[in-house]
């Protein structure tokens, strides 16, 4: 097919008949998430045997076995189990009879819009693949629920208000009749439209039976034996492996290579030039290893990013808050700051940096892809949070219909929105193309690091002044830094009601690869707005706690979840001797979160020994997981905030692997507690909420031990000794 | 000339380069992908697999390090999920992505069997070598406690 052979923009590629044609015995239901909510269709299965149907997102077998589709990537946030449970909640279907497989990518299907309009895609980011489909998974399952028991009451000629379910049973207790959904998919009838739920015909968050216990991840046993299969895992007949030799300087490209001397290598079949870089394929990952050590490489000269120095240019940032010379842009402006500033009893102003982070997924970035003879079509195997995303990528790659492509997603070894870029398949894309054959595309450690997209590095300046009471006022923070809009989350106070303020993000370029990464801005931006609250409640003697309820006073939502944490560890109570607390509070897709750290200190290096951490997440659908998200987010970001960091010299980055870009450890670990706070409200996510109070709760305890103020992420020893001086 | 040894009770040979790194030839060559590259310098423990019966890394281990010795994988530490560990790994829901946790598991099953009931402070300073990116540590501390308790 040609390129001008795409389908256009809200022509779907699965029509009725499509379905009507999908096999399996039993039922199957397809329901359509639209952004009106769902639109439903259905349809009886089984009339061809051994079709695989596609579209469907329950299929409900004769022996009682219920399939559902998991539309999310499966990264270890627990997704994968999460959405089918949602659906089974109220289908009141048996839990034990529930298989789970990765949906078709069928965007149109499968995929939410986010709440910007327009179509949907599949594409798993924000934590807010629980948020983003409870409703619509709760309104399917009442859906399907309704059709099974409307034919149960068409069957026993009962009136459909006395029947209930059990789990995968219809019960009618005035005849004492009893049926399994199995039995009744063996004569049941579909009918064209489903029936209309509607949100006040689903459970009470009381009836649950699924929803709220904590039931295993579906994910986890294949986890403990090597069975669970990552891209980098896979392999297909005929496959050869690949790997790129990539610029050394962000975006640089080649201008000659060693051509003939590495083609003549053992075991090489091809070598290719891309944009950024030198490919090499061979018979065996060892050969290829060898032959791209061979590659002698003349880079072009040009790219943006040569001759950066990230330190030099961080030091430079303090001046480019001024906003004189750079793009400023108003992320958030309420009254008039500058006014109240000049007003104001008493004003406060600090900066604060935070180097460039790396994702550091522990599997590096690979692809599996097979291009056909013909060019026309492929067979991608990768681990993407974009499915839907990359599968179109490659397709416009090949300058083909997005059929024309079958996508196998894996399980992901890490994305923290790194793999939600799908760079690394489009270079799989490139070598498989090239050779006509199956390639498994590679990254070491090193390529991951080296030309990895990063978390920006950023200055903050803050800027507050309150009245004779000691009422915060006026707020005025200016983020500045490469990255556009990864800069700005986080950076605004939602829940802390000051009359004046003004939020900037003042834009430089660097020509350096960036990208979301946990939490996206909420790390560093968290971090030195609860340092600055801090600071501020200090100087003017009122304890941190007590500082923050008075801001957010009229939330009582937040206020529950900074409650929770201050019960939780003693709060006001002293420190053990040696040690100190400290504590703050953010938001993070949807969710509040408030933390405390108790840390100490020795010879520069600091320990966090304890970290309590409350979240108010709405309906907590899995407990065990969602504590196991937090309590992961509070690893990540305390990571961050103690190790981890990334510096560019001369237009290369400095690290090159676990060696010297260090990451948490288990004897660096806290012992972490975590509270839901009761909730009935719809959930919101919960993967990156542990993460924004790390920073901040870190530093503030730090002041509370040592009085002294940490302004810079990491706060790695060399910093921590400095400051103490 | 063809190097001899053992993975998971098995006589297996590869011709490849004597220097090839064990991870490969477990991963690629004989399609055992349940050990995983993750630094590929020794230092995240990510590919650990026993060599008679000790933890070492395969990613650094040249495949000539390993002739005539016993390899054992994640593949076969047990034919069914039964071992302590496995058990325990399920129980205390260690795993989120799961990469590092093959690695994880044989580095604190080498532990166990010298240590079958170790302190926390041996666990931790056995495990310390293994990175986390999702932050499951204080899962797998548990996990390896239950498993040296329920043994």
């Amino acid at each position: 097919m040609k390129a001008n052979e795409r389908r256009a923009p809200g022509e779907t590629t699965f029509s009725r008949r499509d379905f009507l044609r999908a096999g399996g015995t039993g039922l199957s239901f397809a329901l359509v998430f639209g952004t009106a909510g769902v639109e439903a269709f259905s349809a009886q299965a089984g009339r061809r045997p051994g079709e695989s149907g596609f579209g469907a997102w329950v299929r409900i077998s004769t022996d009682g076995g219920i399939l559902i589709y998991n539309p999310a990537a499966e990264m270890g946030q627990g997704s994968m189990t999460a959405l089918p449970l949602i659906l089974a909640e109220e289908m009141d279907a048996d839990w034990s009879r529930v298989r789970i497989e990765h949906s078709p990518i069928e965007p149109d299907l499968y995929g939410l819009s986010w709440g910007r309009g327009g179509r949907g895609n599949m594409l798993t980011v924000g934590s807010r693949a629980v948020s983003g489909y409870f409703t619509p998974l709760r309104l399917a399952g009442a859906q399907i629920r309704r059709v099974l028991l409307d034919n149960v009451a068409r069957s026993w000629e009962v009136p459909l208000a006395e029947l209930t379910t059990e789990p995968s049973l219809v019960v009618h207790a005035a005849s004492s009749r009893r049926i399994t959904y199995g039995e009744v998919a063996a004569f049941a009838e579909v009918p064209d439209e489903l029936p209309a739920v509607a949100e006040t015909d689903l459970k009470s968050p009381r009836d649950f039976r699924l929803i709220g216990r904590s039931v295993p991840r579906h994910d986890i046993p294949a986890k403990t034996d090597g069975s669970a299969v990552f891209a980098m895992d896979v392999q297909v007949p005929g496959m050869l492996y690949g790997m790129i030799s990539r610029s050394p300087v962000h975006n640089g490209s080649p201008a000659s290579y060693n051509e003939p001397e590495v083609r003549a290598l053992p075991g090489v079949v091809q070598t290719t030039e891309l944009e950024h870089g030198i490919g090499v394929i061979g018979r065996s990952v060892e050969e290829v290893i060898q032959a791209r050590e061979a590659l002698k490489i003349e880079w072009a000269k040009g790219a943006q990013a040569e001759g950066f120095d990230s330190e030099a240019a961080l030091a430079g940032y303090s001046e480019l808050a001024d906003g004189e010379r750079v793009e400023v842009r108003s992320v958030s402006r309420i009254g008039d700051p500058q006014a109240a500033l000049g007003k104001a009893a008493r004003r406060y102003r600090a900066e604060f940096l935070s180097d460039h982070v790396y994702h550091a997924q522990m599997e590096p970035l690979n692809a599996v892809v097979s291009v056909n003879a013909a060019g026309d079509g492929a067979e991608v195997w990768v681990g993407t949070q974009s499915t839907s995303g990359a599968r179109a990528a490659v397709a416009d790659a090949l300058g083909v219909a997005t059929a024309r492509v079958t996508l196998h997603p894996c399980y992901l070894g890490g994305g923290w929105g790194r793999r939600s870029n799908s760079d690394y398949l489009l270079e799989a894309v490139h070598l498989s193309k090239a050779v006509k054959r199956p390639v498994k595309l590679m990254w070491t450690r090193e390529d991951d690091i080296q030309y990895g997209q990063f978390r920006p590095m950023n200055l903050q300046r803050l800027e507050a002044g309150v009245d004779a009471q000691g009422r915060l006022m006026a707020w005025t923070h200016c983020v500045v830094g490469d990255g556009g809009g990864l800069l700005t989350s986080g950076v605004d106070i939602p829940f802390y009601d000051i009359p004046h303020k003004n939020i900037d993000r003042c834009t430089v370029s660097h020509g350096v690869r960036l990208k979301h990464w946990r939490a996206v801005g909420h790390g560093f931006n968290k971090f030195a707005i609860e340092a600055f609250v801090d600071e501020i409640a200090a100087d003017q003697k009122v304890d941190p706690c007590a500082f923050r309820r008075a801001l957010m006073r009229e939330h009582p939502r937040a206020l529950a979840v900074l409650n929770a944490v201050a019960e939780m560890s003693d709060w006001g109570a002293a420190a053990p001797q040696g040690r100190g607390r400290g504590i703050a509070f953010a938001e993070r897709s949807g969710s509040l979160a408030a933390g405390v750290a108790e840390i100490s200190v020795d010879d520069g290096k600091i320990r966090v020994h304890r970290f309590w951490c409350a979240v108010d997440g709405g309906i907590i659908v899995q407990p065990e997981n969602a504590e196991a998200q937090i309590e992961g987010g509070i690893v990540a970001g305390l990571s961050s905030a103690l190790l981890e960091r990334i510096t560019i010299q001369d237009g290369r980055v400095q690290q090159s692997n676990f060696h010297d870009y260090s990451m948490l450890r288990m004897s660096e670990t806290p012992e972490i507690a975590v509270r839901f706070i009761e909730s009935e409200e719809r959930p919101t996510g919960l993967g990156e909420t542990g993460l924004p109070v790390t920073g901040g709760a870190v530093a503030n305890a730090f002041s509370a031990l040592t009085g002294k103020r940490l302004r810079h992420m990491p706060f790695s020893p060399d910093r921590v000794r400095a400051v103490l001086g | 000339m063809a190097i001899a040894f053992h993975v998971n009770g098995k006589r297996v040979s590869t011709d490849s380069a004597p220097d090839t790194r064990l991870v490969w030839i477990l991963r690629e060559h004989l399609k055992l992908p349940g050990t995983k590259l993750s630094c590929g310098l020794g230092v995240c423990g990510a590919c650990t697999v026993h060599l008679d019966g000790k933890a070492a890394r395969s990613c650094i281990l040249p495949v000539s390090a390993v002739e005539g010795k016993k390899v054992t994988t994640i593949e076969g530490l047990s034919p069914d999920r039964s071992h302590a560990l496995q058990k325990a790994w399920i129980a205390e829901q260690a795993p989120q992505c799961g990469y590092c946790q093959s690695g994880q598991i044989m580095q604190a099953a080498a532990l166990l069997a010298e240590n079958p009931s170790p302190k926390r402070e041996e666990i931790v300073q056995h495990m310390d070598g293994n990175l986390c990116r999702c932050g499951t540590y204080g899962r797998i501390l548990r996990a390896i406690q239950r498993a040296s308790r329920e043994g």
